[in-house]
């Protein structure tokens, strides 16, 4: 174990909008996410998360990683309605909605295993829906699907997060350009903003200016 | 269906191997009876075997309930407190290095000829490796889980409930395999060390008299046992395992 880079960084999360952090992998993106959301990390960490109305983070923040994280023992339902279970919370009447609106109604009672990989991100976004957090963390939760099924997750993420802080953690540019209201590159020296592309998120996959985003994004990743 | 069918050609095939050997050897009946003549005394025999056979069961079957019971509870508590693990953990696995085997004249001497003795010898054979087996899978929770715990701002005792137990099971479920095989050794070991019931005892009492033919056939009847409790808790084990995994209907 070595020391590793010792950098400081500074971020700030603009409200209500997607903040894409965008790097290659290793650089510590995810690191920071978890810093945020008050997980181990395993890392010495000095510093401070602050809030500008200076309230606490805990009990407004929702988590979705790159794995689904569903409980297999659990079913859909089950799943999405984890965490007012685990706060001992009476289940919200919001649950049918969120099955509708991720296109799960029909998948409600089956088991984790049972699912194609699209639903279960599906589920996992319904959990963190369910939670209704003013703020969302999304730690590369697309990474792991086919294209296809990515950028329509992208846009079901994006739909349904609406009106949400997120900040999304990616090492894919065409993500970032597509999704991101404001772009951070995050570097070994350090994170600095980038110009998002022209136009509101969320921008059509083949729009020349995320296209053309997009490559300039790639020439800084590898330039850096 | 296909195991037990295995299960059974196995057995024939050891029986054969059995027979051979007395033919071969030409082995009087008092050092190796012939399978013939063991399953004869099984059938003429089988009061006598029964009746000791239900004592050694009852103490099997209670010495597991109460083993695994224990050792359940006892990961639990170790897996809630750091404190405990540190003071309770090493105590544990140094009670493990004292033969259970040598402590089953003590406990003879402590608590009778009775069946208590046997169901206390079981539970101490079986509480280590339910304890370990139940308290590695509590402690070993797949990390994500409890980061998405702990984001949802989870009590402690409800990611134990809903998560780390759930998530566990399958490890309780090897515990509980290794148990259905060790509760028959405790048990027949305390009976051997003195007791007036059972087939332990009467497997002493067969092997002074020189009917080797009925210590076979309690030998049998115990295997047999054990290899039905192993079967059942099987199925028990694989439920759990099936469930943690989300594969049950």
């Amino acid at each position: 174990m070595g020391a590793g880079p010792q950098t400081a960084v500074d971020l700030a999360l603009p409200i209500g909008v997607w903040t894409c952090l965008l790097g290659p992998s290793g650089v510590g993106k995810s690191t920071l996410l978890r810093l945020i959301a008050g997980l181990d990390v395993g890392v010495a960490f000095s510093g401070e998360v602050s809030t500008s109305d200076g309230k606490s983070l805990e009990g407004r923040l929702a988590y979705m990683a790159q794995s689904d994280l569903l409980l297999p023992w659990l079913n859909v339902a089950q799943n999405i309605q984890l965490g007012a279970k685990l706060r001992g919370e009476a289940t919200e009447a919001r649950l049918d909605d969120l099955l509708v609106r991720t296109g799960l109604q029909a998948h409600r009672d089956k088991h984790p295993p049972a699912l194609s990989g699209g639903m279960r991100q599906r589920a996992a976004l319904a959990r963190t829906l369910m939670e209704d957090r003013p703020i969302v963390l999304l730690d590369e939760p697309f990474s792991a699907l086919d294209a296809k099924t990515r950028a329509e997750m992208q846009e079901l993420a994006f739909e349904l997060l609406k009106g949400r802080s997120v900040l999304l953690v990616t090492h894919d540019p065409a993500e970032a350009a597509r999704l991101g209201t404001e772009i951070l590159l995050m570097q070994d020296s350090g994170i600095s903003k980038v110009a998002a592309p022209s136009g509101t998120p969320i921008r059509a996959v083949d729009d020349p200016a995320v296209l053309d985003r997009q490559t300039a994004l790639l020439r800084q990743l590898r330039a850096a | 269906m296909k195991s037990l069918l295995n299960g059974c050609i196995v057995a024939l095939v050891l029986i054969a191997i059995w027979q051979v050997v007395v033919t071969l050897t030409g082995a009087p009946g008092f050092i190796l009876p012939a399978p013939a003549k063991v399953a004869e005394t099984l059938w003429t025999s089988r009061a006598l075997i029964f009746e000791n056979a239900w004592i050694t069961g009852l103490e099997v079957l209670a010495g597991l309930v109460l083993g695994t019971t224990m050792g359940a509870a006892t990961a639990l508590h170790l897996s809630t407190s750091p404190m405990a693990r540190r003071f309770v953990m090493p105590a544990l696995v140094f009670s493990q290095a004292v033969p259970v085997f040598a402590l089953a004249p003590v406990l003879t001497l402590w608590m009778g000829y009775g069946i208590g003795s046997k169901i206390l010898m079981t539970v101490l054979i079986i509480y280590f490796p339910v304890t370990s087996n139940f308290l590695d899978g509590l402690m070993n929770t797949p990390k994500g889980y409890l980061d998405l715990a702990r984001v949802m701002n989870a009590t402690p005792a409800r990611v134990l409930w809903r998560i780390r137990v759930p998530s566990a099971l399958p490890n309780l479920a090897s515990g509980l395999r290794l148990a259905a095989v060790y509760a028959p050794i405790g048990a027949v070991i305390g009976e051997w060390v003195g007791a007036s019931r059972g087939l332990g005892y009467l497997m002493l009492l067969a092997n002074g008299r020189a009917k080797t033919d009925l210590m076979f056939a309690a030998l049998v009847v115990l295997a047999s046992f054990t290899v039905l409790m192993h079967w059942a808790l099987g199925i028990l084990a694989t439920r759990l395992e099936r469930r943690t995994k989300g594969l049950l209907p």
